[in-house]
């Protein structure tokens, strides 16, 4: 049992080396898709110590959206590429229209109550948006847009190790488009006007009032740039597989990769990302069938589980000074 | 006027302290007693009892579990549906190993195994806190219910996967199992639920619930008074679990009859954390006005186009319940953050001061 557990998967992984690059590749690739869910919860809990539950669903809903305007387009004989980018547009415009109606509606009345009500209104958020995305766009899974959005598909095999690793394309494109959206953000958070005020707010609510700073203004931006976030996993999400509400259930798995990294960093929402992703298909796939398989479900909370134990504000995230 | 305190004097210490010391609260509380007891089972039909009076029960029961956790102790959990699953499956594996027991004894008994459970993930605790904590409890969420799928020993290797509640007696009359009348399975849940709740109510007014909320208003401060944090907080999951356990066990063999695992999925945990946050943090009868509304509201939307004769197909309904039930979880907290529990105290000093303003 303890061979099992302890050395029969470390023969296995040096004997096919192949077989764990490519497990390694496959986990690097969700890491990164789990980051990008992880990215959009990190900026509102930031700038506004909301902890959004509602981000999963975001991404659901921006990539039904999308989906929907163009569905739309090409009934009406428009379609191709440039339909494709203004169906884009629009949906980021929606995602526009979304961060100004929760500021107004839900955030501004709820201003200076505990964490946990904005949490639960953040539930409302979710409940409203799946009832809403339901009704407009029904149930049924829908076909990512990829190849209209210039999206490659395939896959390039490598022959390395004595092996073949396959990758596939739009996952190459995934973490590159991730890369880049990171590199952005994080020149948006440190060069920018916005980026600055974001950063007050985040350290102090009232210290950034009173040197001029409108929250109200700075939350629309905030919930704006994590639907953006949202909009980007979904296309990503969506084209490696159908885009319908099932995705809800994959943004809960950003909630480990959150906390492993620290609820308020972005580097660790990276890291913690790609650290649960490798962790996970590592563990499915050589430690899994000893324990009957479908260990993927709890396995991301447990590494989360064991990090937190030895650090309990996250790998990345701001030590909790405790006063009395 | 109707309601006040004065003219009640108090000559003992006892009566000084007693959970009700109003003389018109006492009077309220005989009167929904005597209602759900004695009114509720002779006019009631067999929807209102098995759709709707039980499951509100159960569901008060779990919130109020939930609640000992959360809105006493200050630590929140996600994990809530799978204490109930433990309940659930250590009550069937009981009543199936040894038939020969009360089916009463083994749901009790059902919630002290969603105790240890509970104690073992409550164990972080110490260390872990806020929404670091609820996504720790989201590991025992999946782990236990990956446990319910994949340990067939659990439901006694049944090829569906689901368990199903045998027929159990109690004083000759079916209580479980498809030959119980609604009646019957009502009755015994309040039974259950009433000393339940009032035993919850007692643990909380007491010296134990003091350490509780003295440990959620600030538990560096409740340890430099004197309060041991570990097993402060350990005791609250127990008890809390301990309560989810029995709404478990009693969910599946009075409620539902079977159950599958995605019974006890995530959305039942949030669902009873949306009980406890609309009913009130910290408020005994909060539990029950917010399992109130969160299940009796969808039934009543549902039931809202047949009954005007807007010809609304199905689907729709659904999704319109869901957006009108995320609306008004919305609402409520905008209007008052701090649960129905609240809006039912302010009614109290407004009756208190009729026919004045104050």
């Amino acid at each position: 049992m303890l061979y099992n557990i302890f050395i029969d998967p470390f023969v296995q992984m040096a004997q096919m080396p192949d077989l764990l690059v490519q497990t390694l590749w496959e986990g690097l690739v969700s890491g990164v898709l789990y980051a990008l869910i992880a990215l959009g919860f990190v900026l509102i809990f930031k700038a506004s110590g909301v902890f959004n539950f509602a981000q999963g669903i975001m991404v659901v809903f921006s990539a039904l959206t999308l989906v929907g305007f163009y569905d739309k387009f090409s009934a009406a004989g428009f379609s191709g590429h440039v339909a494709a980018f203004v169906a884009l547009i629009l949906t980021a415009a929606v995602m526009f229209v979304l961060a100004m109606l929760v500021e107004r509606v839900v955030l501004r009345p709820l201003v200076n109550q505990p964490d946990i009500i904005l949490f639960m209104a953040t539930f409302g958020i979710t409940y409203v948006l799946i009832g809403f995305g339901e009704m407009v766009f029904g149930g049924d899974p829908k076909q990512m847009i990829a190849s209209e959005l210039y999206l490659p598909s395939g896959s390039v095999d490598v022959e390395m190790l004595g092996g073949l690793v396959s990758f596939q394309k739009i996952d190459i494109a995934a973490a590159v488009i991730a890369s880049v959206m990171i590199v952005g953000l994080a020149l948006f958070f440190q060069k920018t006007r916005i980026g600055r005020a974001l950063r007050a707010v985040a350290d102090s609510h009232k210290a950034a009032l009173s040197v001029g700073i409108s929250l109200n203004q700075i939350w629309v931006i905030v919930w704006f740039a994590a639907g953006l976030v949202a909009l980007v996993t979904g296309i990503m999400w969506g084209a490696r597989s159908d885009v319908s509400f099932a995705l809800e259930i994959v943004a809960l798995k950003a909630l480990p990769v959150l906390v492993l990294g620290g609820l308020t960093s972005v580097p660790g929402a990276i890291v913690g990302g790609l650290i649960i992703g490798i962790g996970e298909k590592l563990g499915e796939f050589y430690w899994g069938p000893l324990l009957g398989g479908g260990i993927e479900s709890w396995f991301a909370y447990a590494i989360a589980l064991l990090f937190l134990l030895y650090r309990p504000q996250g790998l990345f995230g701001d030590k909790i000074i405790e006063r009395i | 006027m109707f309601y006040r305190e004065t003219g009640q004097f108090k000559q003992s210490y006892a009566a000084d302290q007693a959970v009700f010391p109003i003389l018109q609260d006492r009077l309220g509380l005989a009167v929904i007693l005597l209602v759900a007891f004695v009114a509720v089972p002779l006019f009631g039909n067999e929807f209102l009892l098995a759709s709707v009076m039980v499951p509100f029960l159960i569901l008060s029961l779990g919130a109020i579990g939930l609640n000992i956790l959360v809105g006493y102790t200050g630590l929140l959990s996600l994990g809530s549906a799978a204490f109930m699953g433990v309940g659930a499956y250590s009550a069937y594996k009981l009543s199936t190993i040894f038939p020969g027991v009360n089916i009463l004894v083994w749901i009790l008994c059902s919630g002290f195994f969603a105790a240890g459970i509970g104690v073992l993930f409550g164990l972080p605790s110490l260390r872990i806190k806020g929404f670091y904590l609820a996504v720790a409890t989201l590991a025992a969420q999946f782990f236990l219910q990956w446990c319910f799928v994949r340990i067939s020993w659990l439901y006694n290797d049944n090829p569906s996967g689901a368990i199903e509640v045998p027929a159990r007696t109690l004083f000759g009359l079916a209580i479980t199992g498809p030959s119980a009348t609604p009646v019957t399975r009502y009755l015994v849940v309040l039974v259950i639920v009433a000393v339940m709740t009032l035993l919850a109510s007692n643990i909380v007014h007491g010296r134990i619930g003091r350490t509780w909320m003295a440990v959620r208003d600030m538990d560096i401060a409740a340890q430099l008074m004197g309060i041991r944090l570990l097993p402060a907080k350990l005791l609250a999951f127990a008890v809390s679990s301990f309560y989810c356990g029995v709404s478990g066990a009693l969910m599946v063999f009075l409620w539902l009859g079977a159950a599958e695992p995605s019974a006890f999925d995530i959305k039942l945990s949030f669902l009873l954390l949306f009980m406890v946050i609309i009913g009130g943090l910290g408020s005994m009868i909060g539990s029950f006005f917010g399992a109130a509304l969160i299940h009796i509201l969808p039934i009543v939307i549902r039931m809202l186009p047949e009954a005007l004769g807007l010809p609304i197909a199905a689907a729709t309904v659904e999704h319109l319940t869901y957006l009108i039930v995320g609306a008004l979880i919305i609402f409520f907290l905008i209007v008052e953050p701090h649960g129905l529990a609240r809006l039912w105290q302010i009614a109290k000093q407004k009756l208190r001061v009729w026919p004045f303003p104050y």
